[in-house]
Protein backbone atom coordinates (compact mmCIF):
# COMPACT_ATOMS: atom_id res chain seq x y z
CA UNK A 1 0.00 0.00 0.00
CA UNK A 2 1.48 3.29 -0.93
CA UNK A 3 0.36 6.61 -0.49
CA UNK A 4 -1.08 8.09 -3.65
CA UNK A 5 0.28 11.44 -2.86
CA UNK A 6 3.12 11.17 -2.44
CA UNK A 7 4.56 7.84 -3.17
CA UNK A 8 6.46 7.65 -0.19
CA UNK A 9 5.13 4.40 1.94
CA UNK A 10 6.18 5.11 5.56
CA UNK A 11 4.17 1.87 7.01
CA UNK A 12 5.42 2.46 10.10
CA UNK A 13 3.45 5.45 10.65
CA UNK A 14 -0.43 4.00 9.57
CA UNK A 15 0.97 0.07 10.16
CA UNK A 16 0.78 -0.50 14.30
CA UNK A 17 2.77 -3.40 13.67
CA UNK A 18 5.26 -2.50 11.67
CA UNK A 19 5.66 0.36 14.19
CA UNK A 20 6.21 -1.76 16.70
CA UNK A 21 8.77 -3.71 14.91
CA UNK A 22 10.27 -0.09 14.62
CA UNK A 23 9.95 0.79 17.84
CA UNK A 24 11.29 -2.33 19.27
CA UNK A 25 14.43 -2.41 16.91
CA UNK A 26 14.97 0.89 17.99
CA UNK A 27 15.71 0.14 21.98
CA UNK A 28 16.91 -2.91 21.00
CA UNK A 29 19.58 -0.75 19.14
CA UNK A 30 19.90 1.70 21.74
CA UNK A 31 20.23 -1.29 24.42
CA UNK A 32 22.70 -3.28 22.48
CA UNK A 33 24.57 -0.36 22.09
CA UNK A 34 24.45 0.99 26.05
CA UNK A 35 26.00 -2.77 26.68
CA UNK A 36 28.42 -2.60 24.34
CA UNK A 37 29.75 0.75 25.40
CA UNK A 38 29.53 -0.67 29.36
CA UNK A 39 31.30 -3.74 29.00
CA UNK A 40 34.21 -2.32 26.25
CA UNK A 41 35.18 0.40 28.55
CA UNK A 42 34.98 -2.02 31.12
CA UNK A 43 37.54 -4.28 28.60
CA UNK A 44 39.29 -1.32 28.13
CA UNK A 45 39.86 -0.06 31.86
CA UNK A 46 40.94 -3.94 33.21
CA UNK A 47 43.42 -4.25 29.52
CA UNK A 48 44.95 -1.44 30.24
CA UNK A 49 46.13 -2.38 33.81
CA UNK A 50 46.88 -5.56 32.43
CA UNK A 51 49.19 -4.21 29.88
CA UNK A 52 50.88 -2.11 32.68
CA UNK A 53 51.27 -5.62 34.72
CA UNK A 54 54.44 -6.72 36.43
CA UNK A 55 54.21 -10.56 34.94
CA UNK A 56 55.32 -10.65 31.50
CA UNK A 57 52.97 -13.00 30.65
CA UNK A 58 49.88 -11.08 31.56
CA UNK A 59 50.78 -8.56 29.33
CA UNK A 60 51.45 -10.90 26.53
CA UNK A 61 47.91 -12.02 26.94
CA UNK A 62 46.57 -8.54 27.01
CA UNK A 63 48.96 -7.89 23.82
CA UNK A 64 47.43 -10.99 22.19
CA UNK A 65 44.05 -9.93 22.51
CA UNK A 66 44.44 -6.53 21.15
CA UNK A 67 45.97 -8.15 18.06
CA UNK A 68 43.36 -10.71 17.70
CA UNK A 69 40.32 -8.31 17.79
CA UNK A 70 42.06 -5.39 16.03
CA UNK A 71 43.39 -7.25 13.40
CA UNK A 72 39.89 -9.33 12.39
CA UNK A 73 36.68 -8.15 10.68
CA UNK A 74 34.14 -7.68 13.69
CA UNK A 75 31.57 -9.65 11.54
CA UNK A 76 33.99 -12.92 11.82
CA UNK A 77 34.83 -12.65 15.28
CA UNK A 78 30.42 -12.27 15.64
CA UNK A 79 30.00 -15.60 13.70
CA UNK A 80 33.36 -17.17 15.44
CA UNK A 81 31.57 -16.11 18.74
CA UNK A 82 27.80 -17.39 17.78
CA UNK A 83 28.63 -20.31 15.50
CA UNK A 84 31.87 -22.00 17.03
CA UNK A 85 31.95 -20.97 20.67
CA UNK A 86 27.99 -21.32 20.54
CA UNK A 87 28.21 -24.72 19.34
CA UNK A 88 30.60 -26.05 21.60
CA UNK A 89 28.56 -24.63 24.54
CA UNK A 90 26.28 -27.41 26.17
CA UNK A 91 22.55 -26.82 25.69
CA UNK A 92 20.12 -26.49 28.38
CA UNK A 93 16.66 -27.54 28.82
CA UNK A 94 14.20 -23.88 28.39
CA UNK A 95 10.97 -24.10 30.74
CA UNK A 96 9.01 -26.20 27.80
CA UNK A 97 11.76 -29.42 27.82
CA UNK A 98 13.41 -28.16 24.82
CA UNK A 99 16.89 -27.74 24.47
CA UNK A 100 18.39 -24.17 23.75
CA UNK A 101 21.70 -22.56 23.15
CA UNK A 102 23.27 -21.73 26.09
CA UNK A 103 23.05 -18.03 25.37
CA UNK A 104 20.79 -16.15 23.25
CA UNK A 105 21.80 -14.13 19.87
CA UNK A 106 21.77 -10.91 21.64
CA UNK A 107 24.36 -11.70 24.56
CA UNK A 108 26.90 -13.12 21.56
CA UNK A 109 26.37 -10.02 19.61
CA UNK A 110 27.02 -8.34 22.88
CA UNK A 111 29.84 -10.17 23.66
CA UNK A 112 31.53 -9.94 20.48
CA UNK A 113 31.27 -6.24 19.90
CA UNK A 114 31.97 -5.55 23.59
CA UNK A 115 35.28 -7.27 22.84
CA UNK A 116 35.85 -5.89 19.84
CA UNK A 117 35.54 -2.21 20.90
CA UNK A 118 37.22 -3.26 23.91
CA UNK A 119 40.09 -4.06 22.54
CA UNK A 120 40.59 -0.37 20.67
CA UNK A 121 39.76 0.59 24.48
CA UNK A 122 42.92 -0.80 25.72
CA UNK A 123 45.09 1.20 23.24
CA UNK A 124 43.13 4.48 23.91
CA UNK A 125 43.58 3.92 27.30
CA UNK A 126 46.78 3.01 27.43
CA UNK A 127 48.03 6.11 25.39
CA UNK A 128 46.37 8.31 28.00
CA UNK A 129 48.02 6.65 30.58
CA UNK A 130 51.06 7.15 29.42
CA UNK A 131 50.39 10.86 29.49
CA UNK A 132 50.49 10.70 33.24
CA UNK A 133 53.79 11.68 34.55
CA UNK A 134 55.52 9.13 36.28
CA UNK A 135 56.17 11.76 39.00
CA UNK A 136 52.64 11.84 39.66
CA UNK A 137 52.39 8.16 40.20
CA UNK A 138 55.37 8.34 42.78
CA UNK A 139 54.26 11.39 44.74
CA UNK A 140 50.78 9.05 44.94
CA UNK A 141 53.35 6.22 45.96
CA UNK A 142 54.82 8.14 48.39
CA UNK A 143 51.33 9.55 50.15
CA UNK A 144 50.89 5.45 50.85
CA UNK A 145 48.69 4.62 47.37
CA UNK A 146 49.55 1.18 46.61
CA UNK A 147 49.41 0.00 42.59
CA UNK A 148 45.74 -0.40 42.29
CA UNK A 149 44.40 2.70 43.97
CA UNK A 150 47.46 4.87 42.51
CA UNK A 151 45.67 3.44 39.05
CA UNK A 152 41.91 3.61 40.31
CA UNK A 153 42.31 7.62 42.00
CA UNK A 154 44.64 9.46 40.32
CA UNK A 155 46.20 7.74 36.92
CA UNK A 156 42.59 6.44 35.02
CA UNK A 157 41.00 10.32 35.88
CA UNK A 158 43.93 11.92 34.12
CA UNK A 159 44.14 9.19 31.54
CA UNK A 160 40.25 9.90 30.74
CA UNK A 161 40.70 13.32 30.57
CA UNK A 162 43.41 12.79 27.78
CA UNK A 163 41.90 9.62 25.62
CA UNK A 164 38.29 10.98 25.58
CA UNK A 165 38.60 12.30 21.87
CA UNK A 166 39.59 9.16 21.05
CA UNK A 167 37.84 6.94 22.94
CA UNK A 168 34.51 9.50 21.31
CA UNK A 169 35.40 7.87 17.97
CA UNK A 170 35.79 4.37 19.14
CA UNK A 171 31.96 4.78 20.84
CA UNK A 172 30.50 6.32 18.01
CA UNK A 173 32.69 3.50 15.90
CA UNK A 174 30.75 0.80 18.49
CA UNK A 175 27.14 2.02 17.95
CA UNK A 176 27.63 2.12 14.26
CA UNK A 177 28.74 -1.55 14.39
CA UNK A 178 25.73 -2.76 16.31
CA UNK A 179 24.37 -3.57 12.71
CA UNK A 180 27.04 -5.92 12.67
CA UNK A 181 24.16 -7.81 15.02
CA UNK A 182 21.66 -8.18 11.96
CA UNK A 183 23.93 -10.81 10.54
CA UNK A 184 22.66 -13.53 13.85
CA UNK A 185 19.37 -11.84 13.63
CA UNK A 186 19.12 -9.69 16.62
CA UNK A 187 16.17 -8.00 16.17
CA UNK A 188 17.83 -4.41 16.13
CA UNK A 189 17.31 -1.62 13.94
CA UNK A 190 18.81 -2.43 10.26
CA UNK A 191 17.12 -6.18 10.87
CA UNK A 192 13.65 -4.98 11.73
CA UNK A 193 14.19 -2.44 8.57
CA UNK A 194 14.90 -5.29 6.38
CA UNK A 195 11.97 -7.21 7.53
CA UNK A 196 9.55 -4.51 6.79
CA UNK A 197 10.64 -3.45 3.80
CA UNK A 198 10.45 -7.32 3.00
CA UNK A 199 7.07 -7.42 3.66
CA UNK A 200 6.32 -3.78 2.06
CA UNK A 201 8.84 -2.78 -0.94
CA UNK A 202 9.47 0.26 0.48
CA UNK A 203 13.69 0.17 0.66
CA UNK A 204 14.37 3.43 -0.55
CA UNK A 205 12.35 4.69 2.68
CA UNK A 206 13.10 2.53 5.17
CA UNK A 207 16.77 3.08 4.25
CA UNK A 208 16.46 7.03 4.51
CA UNK A 209 14.62 6.21 8.08
CA UNK A 210 18.23 4.04 9.10
CA UNK A 211 20.38 6.78 8.31
CA UNK A 212 17.94 9.48 10.25
CA UNK A 213 18.02 7.12 12.68
CA UNK A 214 21.79 6.49 13.35
CA UNK A 215 22.59 10.05 12.31
CA UNK A 216 20.47 10.96 15.60
CA UNK A 217 21.51 8.05 17.71
CA UNK A 218 25.16 9.04 17.42
CA UNK A 219 24.79 12.58 17.92
CA UNK A 220 23.31 12.15 20.86
CA UNK A 221 26.21 10.10 21.96
CA UNK A 222 28.96 12.81 20.88
CA UNK A 223 26.73 15.62 22.72
CA UNK A 224 26.84 13.15 26.23
CA UNK A 225 30.62 12.48 25.84
CA UNK A 226 31.02 16.69 24.64
CA UNK A 227 29.08 17.08 27.82
CA UNK A 228 30.99 14.84 29.98
CA UNK A 229 34.15 15.96 28.63
CA UNK A 230 33.53 19.87 29.84
CA UNK A 231 32.07 18.59 33.33
CA UNK A 232 35.21 16.93 34.15
CA UNK A 233 37.21 19.61 32.65
CA UNK A 234 39.96 21.20 35.27
CA UNK A 235 42.10 23.87 34.42
CA UNK A 236 45.40 23.49 33.05
CA UNK A 237 45.35 20.59 32.69
CA UNK A 238 44.37 18.06 29.30
CA UNK A 239 42.88 19.14 26.50
CA UNK B 1 69.38 -7.37 55.12
CA UNK B 2 68.55 -6.76 58.89
CA UNK B 3 64.83 -7.20 60.35
CA UNK B 4 62.58 -4.35 61.59
CA UNK B 5 63.36 -3.97 65.52
CA UNK B 6 61.37 -2.01 68.71
CA UNK B 7 62.35 1.99 68.76
CA UNK B 8 62.55 4.37 71.44
CA UNK B 9 62.88 7.85 70.89
CA UNK B 10 66.12 7.91 71.91
CA UNK B 11 67.28 6.23 69.06
CA UNK B 12 67.94 7.86 65.78
CA UNK B 13 64.74 7.79 63.84
CA UNK B 14 66.06 7.87 60.54
CA UNK B 15 69.08 4.98 60.86
CA UNK B 16 70.81 4.78 57.14
CA UNK B 17 73.91 2.33 57.32
CA UNK B 18 76.62 1.82 54.58
CA UNK B 19 73.76 1.93 51.85
CA UNK B 20 74.51 1.04 48.31
CA UNK B 21 72.84 1.58 45.37
CA UNK B 22 73.36 0.83 41.41
CA UNK B 23 71.11 1.90 38.57
CA UNK B 24 72.27 -0.67 35.61
CA UNK B 25 75.99 -0.23 35.96
CA UNK B 26 76.00 2.91 37.40
CA UNK B 27 76.96 2.95 41.10
CA UNK B 28 74.69 6.20 42.63
CA UNK B 29 75.01 5.00 46.39
CA UNK B 30 78.61 4.00 47.44
CA UNK B 31 78.11 3.36 51.18
CA UNK B 32 76.31 6.24 52.79
CA UNK B 33 75.67 6.03 56.49
CA UNK B 34 73.90 8.96 58.54
CA UNK B 35 71.71 8.67 61.59
CA UNK B 36 68.90 11.39 62.21
CA UNK B 37 67.44 11.90 65.45
CA UNK B 38 63.97 13.04 66.11
CA UNK B 39 63.19 16.79 66.11
CA UNK B 40 66.62 16.88 63.65
CA UNK B 41 67.21 19.40 60.79
CA UNK B 42 69.09 17.97 58.38
CA UNK B 43 70.49 19.40 55.31
CA UNK B 44 71.87 17.55 52.15
CA UNK B 45 74.05 19.39 50.29
CA UNK B 46 76.06 18.44 46.93
CA UNK B 47 76.57 18.56 42.81
CA UNK B 48 74.20 17.41 40.73
CA UNK B 49 74.22 13.71 40.06
CA UNK B 50 75.88 13.01 43.32
CA UNK B 51 72.53 10.97 44.22
CA UNK B 52 70.90 13.14 46.97
CA UNK B 53 67.47 12.60 45.39
CA UNK B 54 68.29 8.64 45.32
CA UNK B 55 69.17 8.66 48.82
CA UNK B 56 65.89 10.63 50.05
CA UNK B 57 63.83 7.91 47.86
CA UNK B 58 65.86 5.21 49.34
CA UNK B 59 64.29 6.66 52.71
CA UNK B 60 60.83 5.65 51.89
CA UNK B 61 61.59 2.89 49.72
CA UNK B 62 60.53 4.44 46.30
CA UNK B 63 63.31 3.19 45.38
CA UNK B 64 64.82 -0.17 46.25
CA UNK B 65 68.23 -0.49 47.80
CA UNK B 66 71.37 -3.09 46.93
CA UNK B 67 72.88 -3.16 50.06
CA UNK B 68 73.03 -2.14 53.51
CA UNK B 69 70.14 -0.85 55.91
CA UNK B 70 67.63 2.23 56.53
CA UNK B 71 65.24 1.97 59.38
CA UNK B 72 62.53 4.42 60.10
CA UNK B 73 61.39 4.24 63.94
CA UNK B 74 63.06 0.77 63.28
CA UNK B 75 61.26 -0.18 60.43
CA UNK B 76 63.24 -2.09 58.21
CA UNK B 77 62.58 0.03 54.87
CA UNK B 78 63.43 -2.61 52.64
CA UNK B 79 62.60 -5.89 54.40
CA UNK B 80 60.59 -7.43 51.48
CA UNK B 81 57.82 -8.38 54.61
CA UNK B 82 57.24 -4.58 55.09
CA UNK B 83 54.11 -3.19 54.85
CA UNK B 84 54.49 -0.20 52.80
CA UNK B 85 52.20 1.94 54.12
CA UNK B 86 53.42 1.79 57.42
CA UNK B 87 56.63 3.49 56.23
CA UNK B 88 54.28 5.83 54.29
CA UNK B 89 52.97 7.05 56.92
CA UNK B 90 55.57 7.73 58.98
CA UNK B 91 57.65 9.19 56.16
CA UNK B 92 56.59 12.24 53.99
CA UNK B 93 57.87 13.14 50.90
CA UNK B 94 57.73 16.94 49.07
CA UNK B 95 59.22 16.74 45.46
CA UNK B 96 60.96 19.38 43.41
CA UNK B 97 57.63 20.07 41.18
CA UNK B 98 54.94 19.86 43.60
CA UNK B 99 53.55 16.47 41.68
CA UNK B 100 50.40 17.46 42.78
CA UNK B 101 46.97 15.88 41.54
CA UNK B 102 45.83 18.50 38.60
CA UNK B 103 42.46 16.76 38.53
CA UNK B 104 41.74 17.55 42.30
CA UNK B 105 41.14 21.03 43.88
CA UNK B 106 44.10 21.89 46.96
CA UNK B 107 41.71 21.32 49.62
CA UNK B 108 40.86 17.59 47.81
CA UNK B 109 44.60 17.27 47.17
CA UNK B 110 45.15 17.33 50.56
CA UNK B 111 42.12 15.12 51.47
CA UNK B 112 42.85 12.24 49.53
CA UNK B 113 45.39 10.12 51.11
CA UNK B 114 43.68 10.08 54.48
CA UNK B 115 39.99 9.16 52.77
CA UNK B 116 41.44 6.77 50.05
CA UNK B 117 44.51 4.98 51.64
CA UNK B 118 43.95 5.37 55.70
CA UNK B 119 39.74 5.17 55.48
CA UNK B 120 39.57 8.09 57.71
CA UNK B 121 36.26 9.81 58.22
CA UNK B 122 35.95 12.42 55.35
CA UNK B 123 34.87 15.12 57.44
CA UNK B 124 37.07 15.16 60.11
CA UNK B 125 39.53 15.04 57.45
CA UNK B 126 38.34 17.73 56.02
CA UNK B 127 38.42 19.73 59.11
CA UNK B 128 42.06 18.62 59.37
CA UNK B 129 42.36 19.43 55.61
CA UNK B 130 41.34 22.94 56.70
CA UNK B 131 43.39 24.05 59.70
CA UNK B 132 46.41 22.64 57.71
CA UNK B 133 45.68 24.82 54.35
CA UNK B 134 45.44 27.80 56.99
CA UNK B 135 49.08 26.68 58.42
CA UNK B 136 50.70 26.44 54.81
CA UNK B 137 49.08 30.79 54.76
CA UNK B 138 46.00 29.08 51.63
CA UNK B 139 43.08 30.12 53.25
CA UNK B 140 40.76 30.95 50.11
CA UNK B 141 42.62 29.18 48.31
CA UNK B 142 40.62 25.55 48.87
CA UNK B 143 38.89 25.23 45.59
CA UNK B 144 41.40 26.44 43.72
CA UNK B 145 43.03 23.83 41.01
CA UNK B 146 46.62 23.27 40.92
CA UNK B 147 46.89 24.68 37.71
CA UNK B 148 45.13 28.18 39.09
CA UNK B 149 47.89 28.27 41.39
CA UNK B 150 51.31 29.76 41.46
CA UNK B 151 54.16 27.58 41.81
CA UNK B 152 54.88 28.76 45.71
CA UNK B 153 51.28 28.16 46.52
CA UNK B 154 51.19 24.33 44.87
CA UNK B 155 54.17 23.44 46.59
CA UNK B 156 52.67 25.03 50.36
CA UNK B 157 49.87 22.52 49.25
CA UNK B 158 52.02 19.57 48.47
CA UNK B 159 53.98 19.98 51.95
CA UNK B 160 50.04 20.34 53.52
CA UNK B 161 49.32 16.93 51.43
CA UNK B 162 51.97 15.46 52.97
CA UNK B 163 51.42 16.68 56.73
CA UNK B 164 47.78 15.29 56.33
CA UNK B 165 49.16 12.07 56.31
CA UNK B 166 50.94 12.40 59.90
CA UNK B 167 53.61 11.79 59.43
CA UNK B 168 57.12 11.73 61.85
CA UNK B 169 59.39 12.50 59.24
CA UNK B 170 59.41 14.92 56.36
CA UNK B 171 61.97 14.56 53.34
CA UNK B 172 62.14 17.48 50.91
CA UNK B 173 63.90 17.41 47.81
CA UNK B 174 64.76 20.77 46.59
CA UNK B 175 61.55 22.04 47.17
CA UNK B 176 62.31 25.70 46.21
CA UNK B 177 64.42 24.80 42.98
CA UNK B 178 61.56 25.05 40.48
CA UNK B 179 59.85 28.58 42.21
CA UNK B 180 60.57 32.26 41.37
CA UNK B 181 63.09 33.82 43.88
CA UNK B 182 59.96 36.05 45.42
CA UNK B 183 58.33 32.17 46.00
CA UNK B 184 60.84 30.78 47.62
CA UNK B 185 60.70 32.80 50.65
CA UNK B 186 56.86 32.04 51.48
CA UNK B 187 57.89 27.70 51.01
CA UNK B 188 60.95 28.36 53.11
CA UNK B 189 58.56 30.00 56.24
CA UNK B 190 56.81 27.16 55.98
CA UNK B 191 59.52 24.66 55.96
CA UNK B 192 60.88 26.66 59.06
CA UNK B 193 57.23 26.70 61.25
CA UNK B 194 57.05 23.09 60.83
CA UNK B 195 61.04 22.61 61.96
CA UNK B 196 60.63 24.91 64.68
CA UNK B 197 57.07 22.70 65.58
CA UNK B 198 59.73 19.64 65.98
CA UNK B 199 59.13 18.19 62.99
CA UNK B 200 62.41 15.73 61.95
CA UNK B 201 62.91 17.07 58.34
CA UNK B 202 65.56 15.86 55.82
CA UNK B 203 66.35 18.70 53.08
CA UNK B 204 68.43 18.58 49.86
CA UNK B 205 68.33 22.00 49.33
CA UNK B 206 70.76 25.05 47.39
CA UNK B 207 69.53 27.06 49.88
CA UNK B 208 72.46 27.61 51.75
CA UNK B 209 71.19 30.51 54.30
CA UNK B 210 68.51 28.73 54.87
CA UNK B 211 70.53 25.76 55.63
CA UNK B 212 72.81 27.54 58.05
CA UNK B 213 70.26 28.98 59.98
CA UNK B 214 67.52 25.94 60.37
CA UNK B 215 69.58 22.54 59.90
CA UNK B 216 71.00 21.08 63.04
CA UNK B 217 73.43 19.07 60.81
CA UNK B 218 75.61 19.96 57.21
CA UNK B 219 75.95 16.68 55.05
CA UNK B 220 77.82 17.23 51.50
CA UNK B 221 77.80 14.54 48.99
CA UNK B 222 79.21 14.01 45.96
CA UNK B 223 79.31 11.34 43.57
CA UNK B 224 77.76 8.74 45.75
CA UNK B 225 79.29 9.11 49.46
CA UNK B 226 79.23 11.36 52.26
CA UNK B 227 82.50 13.52 52.02
CA UNK B 228 82.02 15.99 55.04
CA UNK B 229 79.42 16.99 57.38
CA UNK B 230 79.35 18.55 60.69
CA UNK B 231 77.03 21.39 62.30
CA UNK B 232 76.50 23.74 59.94
CA UNK B 233 78.87 26.87 61.76
CA UNK B 234 81.78 24.76 61.37
CA UNK B 235 80.99 23.12 58.37
CA UNK B 236 80.28 26.76 56.60
CA UNK B 237 83.25 28.50 58.26
CA UNK B 238 85.43 26.07 58.09
CA UNK B 239 84.94 23.39 55.77
CA UNK B 240 88.12 20.53 55.48
CA UNK B 241 87.61 18.48 52.16
CA UNK B 242 88.98 20.72 48.95
CA UNK B 243 85.33 18.99 47.43
CA UNK B 244 83.45 20.89 49.56
CA UNK B 245 85.53 23.88 49.77
CA UNK B 246 85.30 24.28 46.02
CA UNK B 247 81.21 23.45 46.67
CA UNK B 248 80.54 26.28 48.78
CA UNK B 249 83.21 28.79 47.05
CA UNK B 250 80.93 28.33 43.66
CA UNK B 251 77.65 28.37 45.36
CA UNK B 252 78.28 31.46 47.75
N1 LIG C 1 65.50 5.80 37.97
C1 LIG C 1 66.77 5.94 37.55
N2 LIG C 1 67.26 5.16 36.57
C2 LIG C 1 68.53 5.29 36.15
N3 LIG C 1 69.40 6.18 36.63
C3 LIG C 1 68.97 7.01 37.60
C4 LIG C 1 67.64 6.95 38.10
N4 LIG C 1 67.51 7.89 39.06
C5 LIG C 1 68.69 8.51 39.13
N5 LIG C 1 69.59 8.00 38.26
C6 LIG C 1 70.98 8.43 38.10
O1 LIG C 1 71.58 8.44 39.37
C7 LIG C 1 72.46 9.53 39.51
C8 LIG C 1 72.10 10.32 40.76
O2 LIG C 1 70.83 10.91 40.58
P1 LIG C 1 70.11 11.76 41.69
O3 LIG C 1 68.84 12.23 41.12
O4 LIG C 1 70.05 11.01 42.96
O5 LIG C 1 71.12 12.97 41.85
P2 LIG C 1 70.92 14.33 42.62
O6 LIG C 1 72.06 14.45 43.56
O7 LIG C 1 69.57 14.41 43.20
O8 LIG C 1 71.09 15.39 41.48
P3 LIG C 1 70.32 16.78 41.24
O9 LIG C 1 70.98 17.79 42.09
O10 LIG C 1 70.53 17.03 39.78
O11 LIG C 1 68.89 16.56 41.57
C9 LIG C 1 72.37 10.32 38.23
O12 LIG C 1 73.47 9.99 37.44
C10 LIG C 1 71.10 9.84 37.60
O13 LIG C 1 71.21 9.88 36.20
MG1 LIG D 1 67.82 15.54 42.82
Amino acid sequence: MTTPETGINLTYFYDSFDRARMIGGFFMTIWLSLVCLFFSTIIGVVGAWLQGSRFVWTRRIAQGYIQLFRNTPPLVQMYFFFFALGNLLPRVKNEYGYLEPLFDNFTWAAVSLSFFAGAFNVEIFRSGIEAVPESTREAAEALGYNRLQAYLYIVLPLAFRVCLPALNNNLVNLVKTTTLAYAIAVPELLYVSNQIWSDSVNVPEMMVTLLVLYVALVGLLVWGMHRWERAIRVPGYGT
Amino acid sequence: MTASQPWTPDQPIVRIADVYKSFGAVEVLKGVSLNVMKGEVICIIGPSGSGKSTLLRCINALVPIDRGSIQVEGLETHDPKLNKLELRKKVGMVFQQYNLFPHKTALQNIMMAPVTVLKQDKAEVEVRARVLMKKVRLEGKEHSYPGELSGGQQQRVAIARSLAMNPDVMLFDEVTAALDPETVKEVLVTIRDLAEEGMTCLLVTHEMGFARELADHMYFTDRGVIVEHGPPKEFFSNPRDPRTQEFLSQIL
